[in-house]
């Protein structure tokens, strides 16, 4: 009896041949079975192998082996090739040129927009101080380690470092390079400017993108938004500071709103405060969002710190003035209730669509 | 800071309620985070012992106990296994109310009555254990009947739990919120009690000490104890430790322990007979020591480089082979540590550098008590202090303990106390308002600083508690909080400042503004997308870039600094899909960052310590992307959206190029360049989302189309990139406008807004050109189509007649002829 496998190769070399006549996907899909699958030759003689004797069976069950994977490769090979081909003739025939639009006739559906919260708010705030009298300006989210800590009285290993959660960038020598913790280092950008541009006074609000190391939950994200403010002048004192803070609390938050400090620290104010204002939830009469203390905790402000005024080069004997801070998005989340502050980042429509 | 009020009341007198002292303490910047009372709602509760465990028919969960609790046999049902007859446990009888306001009542379950409930240490809010019932067995020797309180030695009391602010060292001791209290309320501070050398032995005839590098080490005392017997504390002492949320050890670490809460001074016993040579010694740690540490871990010495500032100075203790013993003032090491047998102790109290003692806890994550407060500033003065508080406390127990006389006592470099100058008007200039010079000195002295006169001036020496306080102006700064701070903040006026400079919004702003704004009115939902995105993600539209990584990310999906605002939309986009809202138009302004090395623009930045070193930070570019995700939307409606903002924004010239080449993100043939025609300025792209991009991070999406528009707000705002058209306003002709229909047969390589700007430029007379419609089909010539233009023309200054018309129709046929379109 002659071998099941005798005419294998010419068996093969056909059905190589059949695969590069297939000029589609389709015919390619329509062909697989009698290539490769059940109704193949290649089924047909693993059946028949059967009928071997046991030691020729292993040796002939091999060959066939090695000739079936040699037909998938092809097989496979030349799927890839008629995909790609496909793909080239379709996207030719999509082909558009986008200069030829004859944009009054385009279908326009009517859809209604909606503005972030973070922005609104961020416009709001801006808002409110630019009616102050303040100017806004921006700053980069990546920081060296002077502009976010050093020049800001926080000097390398300092335990008050301790305060933020710091992302690291991975740029020059390690922990040199950081994604700025809070809004504070465009205020050392805005000193220097005012400085060579001899711009001062300087009266600015600065808000923008922070990040903290912080794994996110209902009341933080690592990924916040702060508004700084920074006012450089002449007889500046702590009354103008708490009377700035009172008027924003009032013009943003409501007449019924009152603002109080209590002492803090930071390293780069100095006298330091929390400011804290009438719970907007229960107008100050104590719930669960406030402990019951009728107060909630918005930002820290303070007496720009004269190590502050030494590293950017300006004269403490000329110039004083305050900064403060708060988040944007505590804002957004006081004013609308939020419960759960992640709702922010995962941009469902559902929740966006709320907010005009 | 956990302190209890009844220590506090110890140092001052206090007959306010304890929420009133949290108002106190909270405007003192001694902030309250919570109040626990301690012992509350267990007043009822009584020990009863176990004298009979039986099953209930039914129920193998509960089982009948009887217990005797003084008054007779009482049955009571009962969840919890971990006990046996004859053990002591605690029971609440029917009406006791358990902290938290639980109220027990008799209760029937499967037809048994409970008349009480046995609890757990968690149910009597003394422990967090709630693994069955509190068997007092294992803690006392406890006597039937006995009220709980007093069988466990509880008094009850209220601990306040203090947030301690970084500049006040004195307030991580109980001490010093005492003198802070003592000085807002005008009280009297006691001083506690203290002992006295005693053993007529002197020292340094059994120890010896020495402070080898005195820049790490400002003192170092040494004092030996003798006769000491290690044992438990007395349980005035145990409760002391515990309401500090401490644990008992034994009586000499307790005495450590609570030296340290009360006065801030950390101490560390050593036993004397396990100091190699009976010396310790400090120094800086050499390359290659190693400490194995209280907590086990071994550790390398001396070894800096984990990031600016890390210095790798270690300070260590060594013993007289001078091997090392301890990490100063930061954990100790496990060889000479207090054990049962321990007669002698060898008590070191010190004061190290704080910078030094910061850095080397934070290389080695390693933060305990003692650094926590080392690192700070400890009061240099309060070495010897606390042992002499140490002996009294350790006395206690131990009544025949002996302190040798002379103790040792070595100096290195302390900080220097500033002198600061607080001059005549300086409390007004700084707070806005003049405070009585009274009321200031009162303060100051309550606080330990020290005062002169020096004509009109006040020369303030801060106390040794305060190292916080600095010199000169800084220092000065640092009085006048101190000031306001016992003055209270509440009581400073407020003013709101005027000046007359303007406020306003750069041209930046207005412009992101209204380009916000545009969008937004045209139907887009502002969204947020990460910054921070993963590799994987990176890499799917820029593999060959450089990635800006971040080095200690919280997870692998946000260690890059995305370079597209792209991919994060489109995936927004998907999961909207899936909720079934994906029609819908998403927008993001956001910034996108290119690596040093890639960035066409360097970004230098002053860094390195004191920002003396230049260094190149990543390109920050503030982009628009928006994806049009509505059925339909495509890039036509891309490119509608650009021209309503391009009109907006009052664009003069910007063209829409349809590109050859992929663009990252963008279907590769359905993307157009959007760029100043004058100034040749990349604003931005136009056209669909990649289709392979929208399969890839949806899956299941294939064959949606999504319109995208990609806009550089740099460019865009960039006034000598992108030309505006003129301020100038130009009043339209009173003479009627003629209007031509030109049908131009145009080669596709011939772009329909370059020809439409040369026929714009073509005559003064006109107006405008306007493409009305395209057509492309068989009876064209392959390669070409049809470009319908509307071209309108007049003349400021008379109706033009037909011939000139047709003159200048023709004129505009020979410029479209000139670029190589023809009249069809």
């Amino acid at each position: 009896m002659t071998s099941p496998l005798a005419n294998l190769q010419s068996q093969i070399d056909e059905l190589l041949a059949r695969i590069a006549s297939l000029e589609s996907l389709e015919a390619l899909r329509a062909a697989e079975p009698s290539l490769t699958g059940k109704r193949s030759v290649l089924s047909s003689l693993q059946k028949s192998l059967g009928g071997l004797a046991p030691e020729e069976r292993s040796d002939a069950g091999a060959t066939l082996q090695g000739a079936r994977r040699h037909v998938e490769i092809a097989l496979e090979d030349r799927r890839v090739e008629l995909a790609r081909e496909e793909r080239r003739i379709r996207l030719q025939a999509d082909r558009l040129d986008l200069g030829d639009v004859v944009v009054q006739s385009v279908r326009w559906p009517a859809t209604v927009g909606h503005r972030g919260l973070v922005p609104s708010t961020q416009r709001e705030l801006e808002d409110v101080f630019v009616g102050m009298g303040f100017t806004v300006a921006d700053g980069p989210e990546v920081e060296s380690d002077w502009y976010n800590f050093e020049a800001l009285n926080i000097p390398p290993a300092h335990p008050a470092r301790g305060m933020w959660d710091t992302f690291y960038v991975d740029l020059g020598e390690p922990e040199t390079v950081v994604l700025r913790t809070h809004t504070s280092p465009t205020q050392i950008h805005l000193m220097e400017l005012a400085l060579a541009q001899e711009a001062l006074p300087i009266h600015s609000v600065m808000p923008g993108r922070c990040y903290r190391r912080d794994t996110p939950d209902a009341r933080h994200l690592a990924t916040f938004h702060q508004i700084e403010g920074l006012v450089v002048d002449r007889d500046i004192t702590f009354a103008d500071l708490a009377g700035v803070i009172e008027t924003f609390t009032r013009s943003y938050f409501g007449s019924d709103i009152e603002s109080r400090l209590r002492p803090a620290y930071f390293p780069f104010t100095e006298p330091s405060a929390e400011f804290e204002i009438t719970c907007t939830i229960c107008r100050g009469d104590g719930c669960r969002t406030c402990s019951q203390t009728g107060w909630i905790e918005l930002g820290g402000c303070g007496m720009l710190d004269p190590a502050v005024f030494s590293a950017v080069g300006l004269d403490a004997d000329e110039w004083s003035g305050f900064a403060f801070g708060f988040g944007i998005d505590r804002c957004a989340q006081m004013r609308y209730q939020i419960g759960d502050m992640r709702a922010l980042i995962e941009n469902d429509v559902r929740f966006l669509g709320q907010f005009s | 800071m956990r302190i209890a009020l009844s220590w506090l009341q110890e140092f001052v007198g206090l007959r306010e309620s304890p929420d009133e002292l949290r108002a106190v303490m909270d405007d003192l910047g001694l902030v309250v985070e919570g109040i626990e009372h301690v012992g509350a709602g267990l007043e009822s509760v009584v020990v009863a012992r176990i004298d009979e465990i039986s099953p209930i028919a039914g129920a193998d969960r509960i089982r009948r106990i009887k217990v005797d609790a003084g008054h007779g046999p009482l049955e009571i049902v009962c969840g919890a296994m971990n006990f046996s007859v004859g053990d002591h446990v605690p029971l609440a009888p029917v009406g006791a109310v358990l902290p938290g306001g639980f109220e027990i009542a008799e209760r029937r379950m499967k037809g048994v009555v409970s008349n009480g409930m046995l609890c757990s240490a968690r149910e009597l809010g003394l422990s967090d254990d709630h693994d069955g019932l509190m068997v007092l067995d294992h803690l006392i020797a406890p006597v039937v009947g006995q009220p709980l309180l007093e069988a466990l030695d509880v008094v009850p009391d209220v601990i306040f739990d203090i947030s301690v602010e970084g500049n006040r060292p004195d307030a991580w001791s109980v001490a010093g919120v005492a003198r802070d209290l003592a000085t807002r309320l005008g009280r009297p501070l006691s001083a506690p009690t203290l002992a006295q050398p005693n053993a007529g032995a002197v020292t340094s005839s059994v120890a010896q000490a020495a402070i080898e590098d005195e820049e790490l080490c400002g003192r170092l005392t040494v004092s030996v104890l003798r006769k000491v017997v290690v044992g438990p504390s007395p349980a005035w002492i145990r409760r002391r430790v515990e309401s500090a949320g401490m644990r008992s050890i034994s009586n000499v670490v307790d005495a450590s322990n609570l030296v340290m809460i009360e006065l801030g001074q950390p101490t560390h016993p050593y036993d004397l007979a396990h100091v190699a040579g009976q010396t310790i010694r400090v120094r800086r740690a050499r390359t290659g020591e190693r400490l194995e540490t209280l907590d086990g871990v071994v550790r390398e010495l001396a070894k800096g480089g984990r990031g600016l500032g890390d210095t790798g100075v270690d300070c260590v203790i060594v013993d007289g082979d001078d091997v090392v013993i301890g990490l100063a003032g930061i954990m100790g090491g496990a060889s000479s540590e207090i054990s049962q047998s321990t007669t002698e102790v060898l008590l070191e109290s010190a004061f190290f550098d704080p910078m030094t003692i910061a850095r080397s806890a934070k290389h080695h994550g390693l933060r305990s008590e003692a650094s926590n407060r080392f690192e700070r500033g400890v009061d240099p003065q309060l070495a010897l202090r606390a042992v002499a508080r140490f002996v009294a406390i350790l006395r206690e127990s131990v009544p025949d303990l002996e302190w040798l006389d002379e103790p040792i006592d070595l100096w290195g470099v302390v900080p220097e106390l500033p002198s600061i100058t607080l001059r005549d008007g300086d409390v007004e200039r700084s707070l806005g308002v003049a405070i009585d010079e009274d009321v200031v000195v009162e303060i100051l002295e309550g606080l330990g600083f020290s005062l002169r006169r020096s004509g009109r001036d006040l020369i303030v020496v801060p106390s040794t508690a305060r190292l916080d306080v600095r010199s000169g102006a800084a220092g000065r700064a640092d009085v006048i909080e101190e000031i306001a701070r016992l003055y209270s903040y509440r009581r400073l006026p407020r003013h709101t400042p005027t000046w007359p400079q303007p406020g306003g919004l750069s041209e930046r702003q207005v412009l992101r503004r209204l380009v916000r704004d545009v969008v937004v009115d045209l139907g887009a939902t502002e969204a947020w997308t990460p910054s921070l995105g993963s590799d994987v993600d990176f890499e799917l539209l820029h593999p060959q870039l450089r990635r800006v990584r971040i080095t200690n990310p919280l997870t692998a999906e946000e260690s890059v600094l995305r370079a597209t605002m792209i991919t994060g939309l489109v995936r927004a986009w998907v999961r909207n899909v899936e909720r079934g809202t994906g029609d819908v138009v998403l927008s993001e302004m956001g910034v996108v960052f290119t690596h040093p090395d890639d960035a066409k623009i360097p970004r230098p930045s002053k860094g390195g310590v004191q920002g003396a070193v230049t260094l190149i930070l990543p390109n920050e570019n503030e982009r628009l992307t928006v994806i049009l995700g509505r059925e339909l939307d495509d890039a036509l409606s891309a490119v509608a959206l650009w021209s309503v903002l391009a009109g907006r924004l009052g664009l003069a010239d910007v063209v829409v190029r349809s590109l050859k080449e992929p663009v990252p993100g963008f279907h590769q043939t359905r993307c157009a360049e959007l760029t100043d025609r004058s100034t040749g300025a990349l604003i931005g792209h136009v056209g669909e989302v990649d289709d392979e991009l929208i399969a890839t991070l949806s899956g299941a999406l294939g064959g949606r189309r999504l319109g995208l528009v990609d806009i550089d707000l740099d460019a865009l705002a960039d006034q000598d990139r992108v030309i505006r058209r003129s301020q100038v306003a130009q009043i339209p002709s009173r003479y009627p406008s003629a209007v031509v229909d030109l049908a131009l047969v145009a080669p596709e390589s011939l772009n329909a807004q370059d020809l439409a700007n040369a026929l714009r430029t073509a005559s003064p007379l006109v107006e405008s050109v306007q493409l009305f419609d395209v057509y492309r089909g068989a009876t064209l010539e392959h390669g070409t189509r049809s470009l319908a233009y509307r071209v309108r023309f007049s003349s400021p200054d008379r109706t033009l007649s037909e011939s000139e018309v047709s003159k200048v129709r023709e004129h505009l046929i020979e410029v479209a002829q000139s670029t190589g379109a023809n009249l069809r």
